[in-house]
């Protein structure tokens, strides 16, 4: 009898734990759903009633994200297309060329190799703002292929700043898998006639597959959530991802209703990104805690 | 029969295996240009010329980096006498401190509450993490509106009070950063011995000596990283700094001088290389050399705690 009174205490208090913690989450989604509900209010009533539903005279209907869509006379497709360009590229030559260079690292281990690891991981303590004048600079003066090619301050060509600036944290991952690899199955392929080309890509690579969606998820929400690197180094007027939209679109009397709508639109996406990946997504974050 | 063994021949079998190993990375060696080039010069243009450039403009004056003049620690001077700066300095330390606190007193309870076996557990976690996905800017931009809504009752806004824009902020990061913080401590957590667990209980220590004596001695390496992570985390702040309050209220010294009540030491960087005349670039290159050199230290600080701690283990 004894022990079916503490079991029910027992289930009383996780009853209470778990209804305490749904408070808390509705509370955490509260913000998200301020969004939703005033990108469908009018402008004016946005700072006055802005915990309203937009009813009555409140109601906008689809007129924000009209507004919306060409905020400082561009295209907001634009802006969305160029920063799925950015992380798409960005990501996938991190992936490329991380990989295959943490693997040389950990396996040749030559003087070179441990130099240019220990600049990996010193990089990952460097902030930003060290860097940002003299990175805008360089990118403005270096082109694609050293002397030749597009400057380094287009959606297609500043990945490679990405690149530069992201290597060390993938860089410290990779490395560390690829060290917890045995050997014997490379000589193995060595062995089978492989060269170091063929090992690395259909022996090593498939092996390294995990590692890359952790890599890869923690540079999609890096890349494309970054303000500040495109804001200094792209021109502008001429390329503006979503993040910059906002802030220029907004200079000036700021339309708080069409921001809320630009704002939903682009967290739609995300969110599905996140519901659909969520599991690789927390093991990513699990797994890239080491970063400060 | 008994199976052929002696020393001498493991030795051969031994010395075979090595050799092997070292033609392997002989052949692979000579791909060095293919697999080391591509990230080398990226790393070179992205960080490594960039960096060393930046220390050598914190030491000189320069409208444009062809014409720096070398004029020695002048810039340090001026960015240490800069009131604005050392008033970012401070908001930033207390900052990051408070939001240390905060972030982690609350992931950590989060966390321990989500790992009690509770049920919709899983449902809980995908809403406490989901902030982190939105960008920064954005986060500032929704909170903004927040604030500014509930201010309204009172006609008052985020960007008249620097205490509403300093407990904004704290608001803002808190709700981002408790999701990524307590994914750390569920997977500390959930490496807690279940044996001590239970021999705790069975010597009849009560629910809150479990969890001072058992359960949060055995995730110390995961409340080190957390902790680092917020506190290097606060001191970086950019883009919510920018988007919630850009620095606003700003109160005008008798001298002059400007101060930006809310403004952090990034978002202080950030305009003085924007400020007007160009100038002042040499002198926001010197505080971005020594902000660096704070966010670093505060870095290789966590590294060799951490690394202590796992000899220890």
């Amino acid at each position: 009898m004894n022990t079916q009174k503490t079991l029910s205490a027992e289930a009383r208090r996780k009853a209470t734990l778990s209804a305490v913690l749904a408070v808390i989450c509705v509370i955490y989604v509260l913000p998200v759903v301020a969004v939703v509900i005033n990108s469908f209010k009018l402008n004016t009533f946005v700072k006055t009633d802005t915990f309203a539903l937009p009813t009555g005279n409140m109601w906008a209907g689809f007129e924000n994200f009209i507004k919306g869509m060409t905020f400082g006379n561009y295209p907001f497709a634009k802006s969305v297309l160029y920063s799925v360009v950015i992380t798409l590229l960005s990501t996938a030559l991190i992936l490329l060329c991380t990989s295959m260079a943490a693997w040389y690292i950990a396996r040749v281990n030559s003087l070179f190799c441990k130099a240019l690891y220990f600049l990996c991981v010193f990089s990952m303590v460097v902030p930003f703002q060290m860097v940002m004048f003299t990175l805008s600079k360089t990118a403005n003066s270096v082109r694609l292929l050293g002397f030749w090619g597009p400057h380094l301050n287009t959606p297609w060509t500043i990945p490679v700043i990405y690149l530069g600036f992201g290597a060390g944290l993938a860089i410290f991952m990779f490395v560390g898998f690829v060290k917890s690899i045995p050997l014997e199955i490379e000589e193995a392929a060595a062995i089978d006639g492989c060269g170091p080309l063929r090992t690395y890509f259909s022996v090593v690579v498939p092996m390294l597959k995990p590692t890359m969606v952790s890599v890869g998820i923690l540079e999609i929400m890096w890349v494309w959530n970054d303000f500040l690197l495109p804001y200094l180094v792209l021109d502008k007027n001429l390329y503006r991802p979503i993040h910059i939209q906002y802030l220029k679109g907004s200079y000036g009397t700021v339309d708080l209703g069409a921001t809320m709508a630009l704002i939903l639109l682009s967290i739609i996406p995300v969110i599905v990104f996140y519901l659909t990946c969520q599991k690789h997504i927390i093991k990513g974050v699990a797994a890239g805690a080491v970063k400060g | 029969m008994r199976p052929y063994k002696n020393s001498r021949g493991a030795d051969i079998l031994k010395t075979k295996k090595i050799s092997n190993s070292n033609s392997i990375r002989r052949a692979t060696r000579r791909w060095g240009l293919f697999f080391l080039g591509p990230v080398t010069a990226a790393f070179i243009i992205g960080f490594v010329w960039p960096f060393l450039q930046g220390i050598w403009l914190s030491l000189c004056r320069f409208k444009t980096i062809s014409n720096a003049k070398f004029i020695g620690l002048d810039n340090y001077a001026k960015a240490f006498s800069d009131v604005g700066f050392r008033h970012a300095f401070w908001y930033t330390a207390l900052f990051a401190v408070v939001s240390l606190v905060l972030i982690n007193v609350l992931a950590f309870a989060v966390a321990y509450a989500l790992t009690q076996g509770i049920r919709g557990s899983n449902l809980y976690r995908t809403v406490f993490f989901m902030p982190n996905l939105i960008g920064g800017i954005v986060l500032g931009y929704i909170w903004s509106m927040i604030f500014d809504g509930i201010l309204s009752w009172w006609s008052t806004s985020i960007l008249l009070e620097s205490k509403y824009g300093f407990w904004g902020l704290i608001i803002l990061m808190c709700w981002q950063q408790i999701g990524y913080m307590m994914i750390i401590y569920i997977a500390g957590l959930q490496n807690v011995p279940g044996e001590m667990l239970e021999a705790a209980r069975i010597d009849g220590a009560t629910r809150w000596q479990t969890l001072f004596k058992v359960t949060i001695p055995n995730v110390m390496p995961s409340i080190t990283i957390c902790m680092f992570l917020s506190l290097t985390n606060g001191f970086k702040l950019f883009d919510q700094n920018l988007a919630l309050t850009g620095g606003q209220p700003f109160i005008i010294q008798p001298g002059g001088a400007t101060i930006k009540t809310t403004e952090m030491l990034a978002l202080n960087i950030f305009n003085t290389f924007n400020a007007s005349g160009g100038s002042s670039q040499g002198v926001a290159q010197a505080k971005a050399v020594v902000f660096f050199v704070l966010v670093a230290g505060l870095g290789l600080l966590q590294l060799g705690y951490t690394r202590k701690k796992e000899v220890q283990q």
